[in-house]
């Protein structure tokens, strides 16, 4: 059974987004999507500074088995990728929540845009995907 | 849904993940791929492979058939149950696929063929075959299990009888017999030992449960492919097909050119292009950039000119990068991979990576 959490908002692409107190959000991938990938073995995050657009893709994680990309759930202007997961990819598997991608600034307006599920509808969409 | 082997249900049982491999819906992955593939590198583990086609091939004139038919010489196979690597070419010598042949007596061979290809391959054969009068026998009855490792062996012999285990134990690299009803060879595709079990499908399950029992993992393809990649193996359709010939395959070890009178299909394809010297040749190639090879990746070798990555993957064992690509001839030690953009720097290398656990290549820190 995927862990869900329940404060974080989730995208159809399975990536999950987390507000931070100073108005940035925290990306990452869900744990429905880490088990799918399997073992990590690469991550590649996005350069502070770089301008997203909503479902640009921007960053990428690899398991044994195939390269997939990570789309910006929400327009904005990337902060930080984190820098740990160039080393410690697998940190993705352990605790998919914990391992943020990346930090971004929203554009104004971007968030009420985003195409954002909460934690009980991403819960419905997992069981619809079967 | 696709076609399943005799072991498809314990697979769900065992919680593995279905793919689709060559119309077969077979595990890649049980739980994590890279604890499948250190479970065969450093114990046991054991694959399905029975979605493989074996074929058995009797007549008076089988030798003399497959000696016209296979790119490799029969003619090495002295000792029954000896086994033989081969490449079944089409006329321009592109290789329709590659496959194990034992010998088991003078009018019985025994073939082993990828799933992927199993319907051109068996059209094709039976063509060659009308004119030798051999009889071509798709042995659906039989599953396979393809346990591997160092401790292989010695868990799989534990299945058989004492005597008959004392027998699978003696047999050499590469040599299979019958043993208690099972076609016990010591053969694989990961670069350790082990065997290749060919068995009736109902022995397959409890096979399998008792391999369990004694700490063999269960294996996904997943795990199969990092280790023959490990091991500088071919996938067919990946690393060569009908487009491409065994010299730019890596595969000339596998063609007998000698004797010359020897017939067979391909032939003067390949002498063509031996004359000429083949253009193009199959390495290995170690990532010293961060990242992952993948197969249809843009290889840059300078001067040489341009190649491609055939297969590509992490390495488990070297924790590293490693690919098998198809570059110009005269490519140089070093070239750079294009991966989404950028040129990462890789070094090529002589495959085999890995064989019975031990790292061959150099990795620099």
């Amino acid at each position: 059974m995927s862990n869900v959490p329940a404060d974080l908002k989730y995208t159809k692409s399975h990536e999950w987004v987390k507000n931070l107190a100073d108005g940035t959000v925290e990306i990452g991938i869900t744990d429905h999507a880490q088990h799918s990938l399997g073992d990590l073995v690469f991550v590649e995050v996005p350069d502070a500074g770089r301008v997203v657009k909503a479902g640009e893709a921007c960053a990428v994680v690899e398991s044994v088995k195939a390269a997939s990309d990570v789309y910006a759930p929400i327009a904005g202007e990337i902060t930080a990728g984190n820098p740990q997961l160039a080393n410690e990819p697998e940190a993705v598997n352990t605790d998919a929540y914990a391992a943020w991608l990346m930090r971004l600034r929203p554009a104004p307006g971007a968030v009420a845009a985003a195409a954002l599920m909460s934690a009980a509808d991403y819960e419905k969409f997992l069981a619809a995907e079967g | 849904m696709g076609r399943q082997t005799p072991l498809f249900k314990l697979h769900q049982e065992l919680g593995a993940r279905i793919v689709d491999f060559g119309g077969w819906d077979m595990p890649v992955q049980y739980s994590s791929q890279i604890g499948e593939h250190r479970a065969v590198r450093r114990g046991a583990g054991v694959c399905d492979v029975s979605h493989m086609c074996v074929v058995d091939l009797k007549g008076a004139r089988v030798r003399a058939f497959l000696q016209h038919l296979l790119a490799n010489d029969v003619a090495k196979l002295k000792v029954p149950g000896k086994a033989l690597y081969s490449c079944m070419l089409n006329e321009h010598g592109g290789v329709l696929d590659d496959l194990i042949v034992y010998f088991l007596t003078e009018s019985w061979f025994r073939a082993v063929v990828n799933a992927g290809t199993r319907d051109k391959d068996l059209a094709w054969i039976r063509r060659q075959a009308a004119s030798f009068s051999v009889e071509v026998i798709e042995r659906d009855d039989l599953a396979m299990l393809a346990i591997q490792g160092p401790e292989a062996r010695a868990k799989a012999a534990q299945l058989l009888k004492p005597a008959d285990a004392a027998a699978a134990l003696a047999l050499e690299p590469f040599v299979g017999r019958e043993l208690g009803g099972w076609f016990v060879a010591r053969t694989g595709y990961t670069g350790e030992d082990g065997f290749e079990i060919m068995m009736p499908a109902a022995d397959a399950v409890p096979a399998w449960r008792r391999l369990n029992d004694l700490g063999v993992a269960s294996c996904g393809l997943g795990a199969r492919d990092t280790l023959r990649l490990e091991a500088g193996m071919n996938l067919y359709g990946n690393d060569m097909d009908e487009n491409t010939h065994p010299f730019e395959s890596g595969l000339a070890w596998t063609v007998a050119m000698e004797p010359q009178e020897r017939d067979f299909i391909g032939r003067a394809a390949l002498a063509a292009i031996r004359k000429g010297g083949s253009p193009k040749k199959l390495v290995g190639l170690l990532l010293e950039d961060r990242g992952v090879l993948r197969s249809h990746q843009r290889v840059l070798a300078g001067e040489a000119g341009e190649g491609e990555t055939t297969s590509g993957t992490f390495s488990p064992t070297l924790e590293r990068s490693i690919a098998l690509a198809r570059v110009p001839a005269a490519a140089g030690e070093r070239v750079q991979v294009d991966i989404r953009g950028k040129l990462l720097n890789a070094r090529v290398v002589k495959p085999p990576f890995v064989r019975n656990g031990k790292t061959l290549i150099k990795v620099s820190p």
